[in-house]
Parts: C-alpha cells; structure tokens; sequence
C-alpha cells in the first residue's frame, strides 16, 4: 500500500511568459482531508487543473497509487479516479437528479436503451453514501437548494468510484447550515477511505475539517504540515511570505484635491455599505480577497451596475451616474479586470480601439479625423511602449502586456481625471508590469487620481499611498502609507476579518 | 511570449487571413474559367455579364443591409419581405390610389421599409428580445402578411401604366454594351458603404459593438443606439431594393421573396461576415453576391433547373459557413497564442 492515493512530483507547469507552478509536490493520503491554501494567484487552480487533467505539465510525475500515468485530457485524469467539484455547480437544473448524477455516462440494458431502474438506485445508493437519501432521484434538480445539489454533484463525481475528490471552494455560495451539512458529507466520504483536497479561502472551515495542510505561494510549494498545532498566524505568515522586493518603482504621491468621494453604497448582496475619499497625485488601493466587493464599488460607480443607495461627489460635486457613457463623461476611466471580455474589441485594430471611449474627439462630423487618430495612436505607442508592429495591427495578435497598455492609451484618449485599475498586471509578466506601474506613476504626476484593486500584497504594498481593505462588501480598514498597520500581516487579518492592532 | 512566437504565430495567420480574404475572389475566378470552357460563346459574352450585374443588384442592396446586421453579431431575416412590401406600396398606391408620381412612390417604398426597419430595431432593442432571430423572424410574418393585405393578395402588374420613371432603376440599361443602371446603383451605394463603415464612428461602433458589446458598452458606446441605427439602415437598403425589383420583375408580387433572406445571408458569409460579429466587408459583400449570381447564371445556361441551382447553392453556403467555422479556430488558436 502507498502512503498517497495520488501524488505530484517536481512538476512545473509554464504558460508563455509565465510559470504558473515551479517543481510542486504534493501527496494526499488515503481517507484524509488534506486543506490547500494560498493567496489569489498562487497557482491553487494550475494545481487543481494539473490534477484533473485540464492543463499537462511540462515537467514532473503525477503518480497514482504510486504509479506513474499522465493525464491528457480531463476523462483520463476521471478513470483514474480524480473528481473534482467546481466552485460553480454544473448541474443541469431542468434534469431530474438522476440524469445529472449519470450526466456524462450511461448504463445501458441489454436492449441497448438507458437501465433507469440502475441507474436510479444506484444514484440512490451514492447520495445515500453521502448521508441523504433523503433526496428522490426524480426530482428535477432545480427544484432543490444549492446545498442539495452540491450533494448530487458531489454524487455525480464519487459515484465514479473517486479515489480522490477535489472541493474548489465548496462553501463560497452556501448558508451557513448547508456549510454543516456538508462538513458531514465530506467526514463521511472520508471514513469511507476517500481522500479529499478540500480548497478554501475559509481559514476556520480548515481549521475545522482538515487533517493536514498546504500552503502555496507564487507557484510554489511552501508547506505541508498537520493541522493539529497550527496556527492561524502561521498560515497567513506563509501565504504571504517573502518581503518587499523592488521590482515596484514607487515615486511618492502630492496628495491635491478630493476628486472623488462616495457615502454609503449599497447593492442587494454585494455592496453593504463603502464609503470612501480618493484625492488627486495618489494612489489608493483597494485590498482583500476576491469576491469581497471592491470590483462591484468600482462597477457601481461607473453605473456599469446599478446601485441601490448612496452618493458619489466629483471634485466636491454631487453626481448622479446613470451610464458608463456618463461616468466617461465626469472624468472617469475604468480598467476592467478582464481585459479580453470588457476591455478591448479583439477583432478590431490598435488604433480603432484606443478611440473607442472617446470617438468625439476624433470626428469631424460623422467622419473620423483618421489621420490624427493615426497619429494620436503612434505617439501613444512610443510614449507607453506597446510593442506592435503598427497601429492597425489586431488587438487579438498583442500579448497580455501590450493589451493591457493599449486599453491605457484608451483612457488616456478620454483625458481622464480618475483612473480605475482593477488587476492591471493581473496575467502580465514582469517586465511589462513594471512599464504599467511606471504607466501609473505618469499619470499621479500629472495630478491623477489613482485606484487600483489589487490581490497582490507586493503590490498593494509597493505602489499605494494608501489602502483601503474590503471583507464581504464593507470598508474593513483604511491605512496610510505611513501608519505601523501597513503591512502584509495586518492587511491580510483585515482581509480575513480579524482585528488589526 | 518571445519574439520569435510572437512572428510565427502571426505569419500563419497572416497567410491564412489572405487566404481568407481572397477566398471568395479566387472561387469566383475558377467559377468564371470553369463556365467559360464549359459553355464557349455563351458565358463569357458581355450581354451576358451584363445580365449577371442585373441579376446580383436585388441581392447586393439587401445583402449590405444584412451585413450590418452580421457585424454586430445579429441577423435580419425579414429583409426578404420588407422588399416585397416595399414593391407592393407602389404597386397599391399606383393602382388603388392613381400615384405616378415617382418621388413620392419612391420615398413611400423606402420610408415604409425605413420605418420597418426602425421597428425591428425598437423590437430588438428596446424589449430586450433575446435575439433579432425572434424579432425578425416575427417581423418576416408581419411584413408578409401586411403585403398581402394592402394588395389582396393579388399580383399587381406596372406594364404601361405611366411610372417608368421607377421602372428604369431596376430594367434601364446604359452605354453601348448594356450597363445596368441597378449595378450603377450598387457601386455608389457600396463606395458609401466603405465609407460608412471605415471612415465614420458610427462605423466603427458598429463593428465594436459585434465584437464585443460588453467592451463597447464600458467605453460609453450607447449599444442600443447602434443597433437600432443598423436595423433601420438594412430596412432602408430592402427600400432601395424594393424599387429596383419593381423594375426587375415588372409586377408587385408577394410569393416572389422565397431566397431574398437566405441569398443575402449567404452572400454576406461567402463574403468573410461571420456569425459570431464584430467582421465582414462591403466588397467581400459583393464578392459574395456576384458568386451566387455566377453560379445562378451558369447553371441556367447548362439549361440546369431550379432543381439542381439549389443544390448547387445550399452546398455553397454549407462549404462558406464552414470556411467561417475553420476561420473561427485558427483566429481561437492565435488568440491563445498571443495572450495567456
């Protein structure tokens, strides 16, 4: 018998221009909760997709059983016994439980047609394994709540004799109840000799499920240790790990006048209450974890979404917003994100896309000024360097780096005064993330207001004048570059929700 | 990414975007030296070139309309009887009302496909209907059946009845060799089609808007605005088409839009337009219908029915839209290549 069911060794896995996983190792005994841990961006997904199969790694073994196999796609990585339960539920929900359950296989009669009488009982047995048989396998799935149909997605995924069973984040859409209903479920599975990697942002949910713990960071394998005896404050101290580095080229900021100020925003189940100040020739960073409400602020403000309550002044003035068109308008520029789905048109030209805010600028008429948008665009390409080799080139054809400056070059086009950068060197590598803070350095200069939402604590670190932390849709703390909380430490208590000092 | 991916990757596509691009132009080339040895004297004659201009007018005007409609990702698939309504006002408001005045029975036809046009837009943008294949495939209906009524379903001829100023856009011929006045039509609508589309900002919205309508809503693009504007402009084009067909067939004919909606459609993906928006050109639009009405005119001179120019014309389209889908996966995998 093998210590581990499954095993990684020494495997790296790199994307063009970037490793997202560097020589990880990890085993998962037989019949234990192992946690996995680590900061937005750590690599827990590359490590989750190595595992299922979704991405092959350049180098390393992934052994099962103690045997050597490779995964080349996701139904390899199944038939050897690797499940795995997304965040996101891939149920169908107009299907009744048991064609969700056998979604994807079928047990067939000696008539060649589906056994249903099999495949009912045993989606019966497998739910019942799980300690609910009290769901009826006819039930359309839609018609259960969310924690049921984890249940009959957790079914579906051991009912294919799982050996391990991944959990991406399982508790993030449930009630506090169907959080104790599964933490039964997952103990069952375990007694029943299932080895379960059991990701979550959720320190306490670890604390309470898990037999031993990995942490990772950047990648990288940080630690594997038991549970018992660990700390709270050693995990975060090894999430979050290595120290200052200089690749941020920082010019401190000339904090002018209050360009933009808001009270009290409030959106049903995302918003709970923010209010903030952000002034001209700073950067404010938002910190915190994901989902914690800071993109859906940015969003409310440019009226990308809508808000149920609260006010945004502009340079003192009361606003109402009613569309990114007019938040465009009042000076405010925003940086998806996902660049590819909200920020560029792919399909389209360099030049076409950085006028596509501001196109009045360039018109004449109903005619584009063509000849000064060429060289509108040129000079921005020379003064943010996007490497292209003209300005007609498709957007599609530039790498992350480059995409990412000519949505820049677009909002610098509008002339704005507040410059929203949600993730900006988010899938960007190294080099080019310098060239976007230096990007970002130009424009405080020039008497901008600056806010960024960054997970990267290097980052919120390197380049803020201040920062802001964001937990669940509310302002947890605010701290200045100056203050004794501005480190890494106390921003990510205050990002879990713990008291700083 | 290094340097030499990066020009690797885009020499393939570069060559595969010629290709692409030239596609339709070569087809229509072999399609040409293919009739010409297949049917000496007869295709290659200027007559009958000149026939094939006359043929590809109807389907050219409502093809650029439909192409709007593609770049932005949508479809408009009452074009077809949107024409036919414009037809048949004429005809009712020459008939029943004793108009032959041709600017007013002109700006009727167009306003009345304009203004259904507008409709679609209205429909499509303002009730948030899940798609312009719902409104105007409802639209398709309406129209057809507001064109039976106003003329009872009858066919109403324009011979000899004093509006030859309105025929002769659609049947005059002009210059020695017989150049219509329809195709005349189509370079002059075309050029400020390539104009519309490249040189204004609502031309490039457009394109913006089809390729990625959630990018162009955070840059402030009033999406809705556009799409309305492109609907209405395809009911303008089905307007134009209207009168030129009035000329073309000489009578108000309800039954006769059987294949507007499809030809255009077609012409349109031949062309390089794609299903999936945000692409296509006003000359790959030509292209496209000059190949239909090749194949059309060559088939009729092999004395070939109705019967085998369908079957010629649907594998067509099939063989297009899957050059579509094959350009869709080689631009998927320079995407991938290119950003990570």
């Amino acid at each position: 018998m093998n210590e581990y069911v499954v095993e990684l060794r020494h495997v790296t896995k790199k994307f063009p221009g970037v490793v997202a996983m560097r020589d990880m190792h990890i085993g998962i005994r037989p019949g234990e909760v192992h946690g996995l841990i680590g900061e937005n961006g750590a690599g827990k997904s590359t490590l989750i997709k190595v595992l299922t199969g979704v991405h092959v790694p350049e180098e390393g073994d992934i052994l099962v059983d103690g045997r050597k196999v490779v995964f080349a796609n996701p139904v390899q990585a199944r038939e050897h016994g690797i499940a795995c339960v997304y965040q996101e539920l891939n149920i169908v929900p107009m299907l009744p439980v048991v064609d969700n359950v056998f979604m994807g296989r079928k047990i067939k009669n000696k008539f060649g047609l589906l056994d249903y009488p099999r495949m009912h009982r045993e989606a019966r047995e497998a739910l019942t394994m799980l300690g609910h048989p009290e769901i009826d396998t006819k039930t359309e799935c839609g018609k259960l709540g969310i924690g049921l149909q984890q249940m009959v997605e957790i079914a579906k995924a051991v009912s294919l004799n799982a050996k391990l069973l991944i959990m991406d984040e399982p508790t993030s859409s449930l009630g506090e109840q169907e959080v104790k209903q599964l933490m039964t479920t997952v103990r069952r599975l375990r007694d029943n000799g299932i080895a379960i990697l059991f990701v979550s942002h959720k320190l306490e949910e670890l604390f309470e499920l898990c037999d031993r713990v990995t942490v990772m960071r950047d990648g990288e394998h940080i630690m594997t240790e038991d549970m018992q005896g660990m700390t709270n404050d050693r995990l975060i101290q090894a999430m979050v790990g290595r120290t200052l580095e200089t690749q941020f080229p920082k010019i401190p900021g000339q904090k002018g006048e209050c360009f933009l100020k808001v009270t009290h925003l409030k959106e049903a189940g995302v918003l709970r209450d923010v209010s903030f100040e952000a002034y001209g020739g700073e950067i404010l960073t938002f910190a915190g974890l994901v989902g914690a409400g800071r993109t859906e602020t940015m969003r409310a403000i440019f009226a990308a979404d809508r808000l149920d309550s609260g006010d945004i002044y502009i340079k003192g003035k009361k606003v109402s917003i009613k569309s990114p068109g007019a938040a465009i308008r009042h000076g405010i520029a925003f940086l998806t994100e996902d660049r590819k789905g909200q920020g560029l048109v792919l399909s389209q030209s360099v030049k076409t896309n950085m006028i596509l805010a501001n196109m009045k600028r360039f018109q004449r008429g109903p005619m584009l000024k063509w000849r000064q948008i060429d060289r509108q665009s040129r000079e921005l390409v020379k003064t943010l360097r996007i490497k292209t080799p003209t300005v007609n080139e498709v957007t599609m054809q530039l790498s992350g780096g480059n995409q990412q400056k000519v949505v820049i070059g677009k909002w610098i086009n509008c002339d704005a005064d507040i410059y929203i950068f949600d993730e900006p060197t988010r899938g960007i590598d190294v080099g080019a993330k310098v060239e976007v803070y230096n990007v970002m350095n130009d424009l405080v200069r020039q008497g901008k207001c600056i806010i960024m939402i960054s997970s990267e604590l290097p980052e919120v670190l390197g380049m803020s004048d201040r920062v802001i932390v964001m937990r669940g849709g509310r302002v947890m703390a605010e701290l200045d570059k100056e203050s004794d909380h501005f480190n890494q430490e106390d921003i990510m208590r205050a990002a879990w929700g713990g008291e700083i000092g | 990414m290094t340097s030499a991916a990066i020009t690797k990757s885009k020499k393939k596509t570069g060559i595969g975007d010629i290709l692409m691009k030239l596609g339709p132009l070569m087809v229509l080339t072999i399609l040409f030296i293919v009739f010409s040895i297949a049917l000496p004297d007869k295709f290659l004659r200027v007559s009958n070139l000149m026939n094939i201009l006359k043929q590809t007018s109807i389907n050219c005007l409502i093809g650029s309309g439909m192409l709007l409609a593609l770049i932005t990702a949508g479809i408009d698939l009452s074009v077809g009887y949107n024409t036919i309504l414009a037809t048949c006002l004429i005809g009712v408001l020459m008939q029943n009302f004793g108009i032959t005045n041709p600017v007013i029975l002109i700006a009727s036809a167009i306003g009345i496909s304009t203004l259904a046009g507008f409709l679609n837009g209205t429909l499509l943008t303002r009730l948030h209907l899940p798609h312009p294949f719902v409104s105007t495939l409802g639209t398709k209906y309406v129209f057809w059946g507001i064109a039976l009524l106003i003329t009872s379903s009858k066919t109403i001829g324009f011979t000899n009845k004093g509006i030859d100023q309105v025929l002769w856009i659609g049947k005059q011929t002009i210059f020695s060799f017989g150049f219509p006045v329809s195709f005349l039509l189509i370079v002059v609508v075309y050029c400020i089609f390539d104009v519309f589309l490249n040189r204004t900002a609502l031309g490039r919205q457009i394109y913006c808007v089809g390729g990625n309508p959630e990018a162009a809503r955070m840059s402030g693009i009033r999406s809705a605005n556009v799409l309305t504007t492109v609907y209405t402009i395809s009911g303008l084009m089905c307007g134009i088409a209207g009168v030129v067909l009035a000329g073309r067939l000489n009578t108000a004919n309800t039954a006769s839009a059987a294949t507007y909606d499809t030809d255009a459609i077609a012409a349109c993906i031949i062309g390089g337009a794609s299903f999936q928006g945000g692409k296509g050109t006003i000359w790959g639009t030509l292209l496209g219908a000059l190949l239909i009405s090749a194949i059309r005119n060559g088939l009729n001179l092999f004395s070939a029915g109705n019967d085998i120019q369908y079957i010629v014309i649907g594998s067509v389209i099939i063989v297009a839209v899957t050059i579509d889908v094959t350009r869709g996966k080689i631009e998927a995998r320079a995407r991938k290549m290119a950003t990570v």
